[in-house]
């Protein structure tokens, strides 16, 4: 046995002690490394001399008040900046700044000017910093900010109620006329589903990466707006495939039903966000005319919701169920972009609803797919692409009644 | 049908009609809230003040030549200084004797002038005067850095001029700030007065050929913080200077007051009596009033924007 033990050497395995060594051995040498930078001396040659680099993004320009303006600032940049004075609308007025005029990295403030704005009209504010660097923002209509009470929290609601609620539940409501058609009918309108989820991809996707693209560049907009697709894709996967695993097929019908009404419940979330936020900041007058046109929009989504669980016969309880989790998620969405909208909890929200449509789109082909084996038919057929091309086409057609 | 009364009342929300209410900023002296927050200390970075500029004339070393005319020797020296031209506002500027304006170099008509120039920065630099003199002496060669040169020519013709950095390109080399008074006095005289020198200038702070902040003698709103002292019924001469880059022009305005316009000062009897002038960029007038009353009088360039950039101070008349 020691004979065998020395013609094949092992590797010893290092004691414990030295293994804690090994692991705490670098950290101790990152951190002297980090100390020496510091300290100067070793990379100063290249940073000598050099001019302060100066980042301020300007996330919101709120008008609580007739008489004043409230402005959002944080320090994407490298180093502190200090906000010197203020410009509005090419003239230097009075400010003051919560909780300092020196910024640190990655720290916000609040600028408070008291400037008599005017209503419907444009203005323009500039942050000057010490070295004179000017950072703009620019307000295009000016309109006084919602203010957080328990009426205006009502009118989110309701903004929320007739992009979501209403017209979901209106499409739902042609369920008894599905169940009387053919299942060949079924399956064009279940590729019509995927025709208004891809239109819904797009949309979501190509939000989301705008809002990515304006998010200051330290905060990597386009990573946190992927990440939140991946997870979230994966996310619904692995509790809808833990689901499946279990139940019949009825139920995997209802399934893929809750899956499309949390998927477009979470463009819905979106949805209600850009709404919420451009009636808040003015951009846009939330008329009739608009909130007819998500009806007529949003009312295709109820029909996809419906359409997996044509052949069946589901409680009331359920579609209300479905109904909600489809609508509902508008009005949180109406509520946070109405009162606390920023672009980088945008840009997750976007990319969670961009996966999981992603995700309910590889569910409902899925489901197209195993009804074309059971008929013994091509998925691809005439029915089915008229079917996509008309979901499609009915999505684009009434959102030219939905420009935001 | 509840929802449809509803969502009138959301779509007329934002267009409701109401006048906005006067700021609660309002001041007495009538300029709200457009203002710099703080001050420039005048002995933190400066280390020159734009109230005592008002009156700091420079005659220069003086003595007498074999021919009789008296001599002005004047030492200027051109650096690199950050200067603090609104409150927490730094410019990375260029100076004559450490200030923006330079020295304002005062003499009487006939005398000669010479100009010990040292070139202290990293950067070429030059003299160039307005008046009379050799075209070797017109500053058009720039100086090397570390080197000096010597200016001499006769102060002619009387009357109120600048003189400036003349090195390309010009419009950077005069806006950081290499520019001064040069005021010729009449060999006559003028009536005694309490004399103000006032040189219109302004700066862009970002290096993008517009100005971001609009002064007299370089600090924004620094007569509107600190009123310049006047007596009633006092003559008030003011030696106006224009060398405000970008723009083509800036003018001056004097609230409940007129005043007469002596234009480049190289005549004695007044072309105007007006309460608004304009000056081209270059351009200089003197400008002679009284003010009957006591109490505070506004002036500021009748172009708004500068005025509310920061060109806009006050008068203090007292008994």
């Amino acid at each position: 046995m020691s004979d065998t033990t020395l013609t094949t050497p092992v590797e010893p395995k290092p004691r414990s002690v030295s293994r804690a060594i090994w692991a705490i051995l670098p950290l101790i040498l990152l951190a002297g490394v980090i100390v020496l930078f510091v300290s100067g001396g070793t990379i100063a040659p290249t940073t000598a001399k050099l001019p302060p680099i100066e980042e301020l993004s300007i996330s919101k320009v709120l008008l609580p008040a007739p008489d004043q303006m409230i402005v959002h600032v944080t320090n994407s940049g490298p180093q502190p900046v200090t906000i010197a004075q203020v410009i509005i609308d090419d003239a230097y007025w009075t400010f003051s700044v919560e909780p300092n005029n020196e910024i640190q990295r990655l720290a916000s403030a609040t600028i408070k000017v008291p400037y008599p704005w005017i209503e419907g009209e444009a203005h323009t504010v500039s942050l000057i910093t010490s070295t004179g660097a000017q950072f703009i923002a620019s307000v295009p209509v000016a309109l006084e900010t919602p203010a957080i009470d328990f009426k205006t929290f009502l009118n989110f609601a309701l903004i929320g109620l007739y992009v979501g609620i209403v017209p979901v539940g209106l499409g739902m409501m042609w369920h008894p006329f599905m169940r009387g058609l053919k299942r060949r009918t079924l399956d064009a309108i279940l590729a019509l589903t995927i025709g208004l989820l891809v239109f819904l991809l797009i949309e979501t996707a190509s939000d989301g990466i705008g809002i990515a693209n304006r998010i200051p560049g330290t905060f990597r907009g386009l990573i946190l707006f992927s990440a939140g697709g991946l997870l979230s894709y994966l996310l619904i996967q692995i509790i809808s495939s833990r689901k499946r695993s279990k139940k019949d097929e009825a139920s995997n019908r209802l399934n893929v039903s809750r899956l499309l009404a949390t998927g477009i419940g979470l463009h819905n979330l979106a949805e209600g966000l850009a709404v919420g936020a451009a009636y808040a900041s003015g951009a846009a007058a939330l008329g009739a005319f608009l909130v007819i046109g998500f009806i007529l929009h949003n009312v295709t989504e109820g029909i996809g919701i419906a359409a997996p669980v044509a052949e069946d016969q589901p409680p009331l309880k359920t579609f209300l169920i479905l109904a909600g989790l489809a609508g509902l998620p508008a009005i949180l969405g109406a509520w946070i972009g109405g009162f606390i909208y920023s672009d980088i909890a945008a840009a997750i929200f976007l990319g969670v609803g961009t996966g999981a449509i992603v995700q309910v789109i590889v569910e409902v082909g899925k489901m197209l797919m195993r009804h074309a084996q059971r008929d013994n038919a091509s998925v691809t057929s005439w029915r089915n692409a008229i079917g996509f091309t008309l979901g499609l086409g009915i999505m684009y057609a009434t959102a030219l009644l939905v420009a935001v | 049908v509840l929802g449809a009364a509803s969502l009138i009342s959301i779509a007329s929300q934002p267009a409701k009609d109401q006048p906005t209410p006067p700021t609660h900023t309002d001041h007495a002296d009538g300029h709200g809230g457009n203002l710099m927050v703080g001050d420039v200390d005048p002995n933190n970075i400066n280390h020159f003040d734009p109230t005592a500029m008002l009156t700091d004339w420079d005659y220069g070393k003086v003595s007498q030549m074999p021919n009789g005319q008296t001599l002005r020797e004047f030492e200027i020296f051109a650096g690199e200084k950050e200067i603090e031209i609104a409150p927490g506002i730094l410019f990375p500027a260029w100076t004559y004797n450490g200030r923006v304006p330079g020295p304002t170099l005062r003499a009487t008509e006939g005398d000669h002038i010479r100009i010990h120039f040292t070139n202290g920065t990293g950067h070429p630099h030059s003299m160039h005067f307005h008046g009379f003199h050799l075209p070797q002496m017109d500053g058009l060669i720039p100086v090397p850095s570390g080197q000096d040169f010597i200016y001499g020519f006769d102060a002619v013709p009387f009357g109120l001029h600048l003189y400036h950095c003349h090195t390309l390109p010009l419009k950077r080399h005069i806006h950081k700030g290499l520019y001064g008074g040069f005021l010729i006095d009449p060999k006559v005289g003028r009536e005694p007065a309490h004399e103000l020198f006032m040189m219109m200038n302004a700066f862009d702070t970002n290096f993008d050929s517009a100005n971001d902040v609009y002064a007299v003698n370089t600090v924004g709103f620094h007569y509107q913080r600190h009123p310049i002292q006047i007596k009633v019924n006092e003559l008030i001469r003011m030696y106006v200077v224009n060398i405000t880059e970008f723009d083509p022009i800036n003018s001056f305005h004097l609230h409940a007051n007129f005043f007469d316009v002596y234009r480049t000062g190289t005549r004695l009897t007044t072309n105007e009596y007006t309460d608004t002038i304009m000056l081209a960029q270059g351009e200089r007038a003197i400008l002679e009033t009284r003010f009957k009353y006591p109490g505070q009088y506004m002036f500021h360039a009748h172009i708004s924007e500068f005025a509310e950039l920061g060109w806009m101070g006050m008068f203090e008349v007292s008994e």
